[in-house]
């Protein structure tokens, strides 16, 4: 059975200026995953948890964060900050059975990057392998 | 204040799985400041029983409400709002709340969504402490105003115990020896002489192990 996932990605602006280049369809021509879609925020220790599982909630296979470097992040703590409320959701998706691989942090570069893409990528290919959110009810 | 944390999810979904509304209430007491039950957590433990029932197949509707205390019966009161758009409560007060509610409403089910764990405060982001055992026989006027009841490993009342190495305890080496502080601070006041004076065996019946404690105040009593 085919699965397409719903893979929502929280994108700091620093991290994610590629989106805007030609409305992301720059991105998609360099390989970007069409089933990735990107919230852009002012920073990325913004996100709360519960947005994180509000995510899940409306029936998303796999959620990431971007963020800048832990050291180099533009509002100093901000990515250290996101990273700690997605080791949060991780233990409370094991809590509940649930494959923690299913959201990740990524720390990467600010600006124009490859490693943007090749992150969105590395997601769409585990969520693949991991099959549709248990969330959903639906079996693997 | 009281110190709690969430239980683990699983361990509420099972609770509450066979409930199809559930109210997720929060306290603005003690578990607000240490973030185990304010209403951002509410939220948070209100989406997980969401997602974690219905990955049991089942559904579940849940109400997020915080209280302004749960251990006064005129805040428990407020519950009246939502009579009859629940089946279920989970309470992340302390356990004094769960308490409360199960005090009041007869009726209601309530269930305990947070481990109450002692009386401390926070000396660091994110790090709680335990400070007062709540033993009821205060002796912080002997001691500097550090607890050897609650911040000794052995609750000595005469102390060190001769274990301690460097200043740290030898049962638990991550934690300052209650008791070196203790000579320590008493020191610097210049009150290190009264430590000579032996403690007397301590009547341990205020601390409980009796039936609930009651503190009575005849001058407040109507």
């Amino acid at each position: 059975m085919s699965f397409t996932p719903d893979i929502q990605a929280y994108c700091c602006h620093y991290t994610s200026q590629q989106s805007c280049s030609q409305n992301g369809g720059g991105l998609q021509e360099d390989g970007f995953p069409s089933t990735v879609t990107i919230n852009r925020l002012p920073c990325s220790g913004k996100l709360q948890v519960s947005t994180l599982l509000a995510a899940f909630e409306n029936g998303a296979d796999g959620v990431y964060v971007v963020g800048c470097p832990k050291d180099t992040c533009h509002n100093v703590m901000g990515s250290q900050r996101a990273a700690k409320k997605v080791l949060a959701v991780k233990k409370a998706l094991a809590e509940l059975g649930v494959e923690p691989e299913r959201i990740e942090m990524f720390h990467l570069q600010r600006g124009l990057h490859p490693e943007f893409i090749t992150t969105a990528q590395t997601m769409d290919k585990t969520i693949r392998t991991l099959g549709p959110s248990p969330f959903k009810g639906e079996s693997k | 204040m009281i110190i709690a944390k969430r239980k683990p999810v699983s361990e509420i979904v099972d609770m509450v799985k066979n409930f199809s509304r559930v109210l997720v209430l929060g306290c603005r007491g003690c578990v607000s400041v240490c973030s185990a039950g304010g209403e951002r957590e509410v939220e948070i433990l209100a989406s997980l029983l969401r997602l974690g029932c219905q990955k049991e197949g089942k559904k579940v509707t849940t109400i997020a409400a915080t209280l302004v205390r749960q251990c006064d019966k005129e805040y428990i009161d407020t519950l009246d709002d939502w009579d009859g758009q629940y089946d279920a409560i989970v309470s992340m007060a302390c356990g004094v709340g769960v308490n409360f509610i199960a005090n009041l409403r007869p009726m209601a089910r309530v269930y305990p969504g947070v481990n109450t764990s002692s009386m401390g405060g926070s000396m660091e982001q994110g790090k709680w402490i335990e400070q007062c055992a709540g033993c009821g026989d205060c002796v912080l006027h002997l001691t500097g105003g550090l607890c050897p009841v609650a911040r000794c490993a052995k609750s000595l009342l005469n102390g060190p115990c001769g274990g301690s190495v460097s200043g740290r305890c030898e049962i638990h080496p991550d934690t300052p020896c209650i008791w070196q502080s203790i000579h320590d601070r008493l020191g610097r006041l210049g009150r290190k002489e009264e430590l000579t004076a032996i403690a007397p065996i301590r009547d341990w019946r205020t601390a409980g192990h009796g039936g609930p404690r009651t503190t009575l105040r005849d001058d407040l009593t109507i």
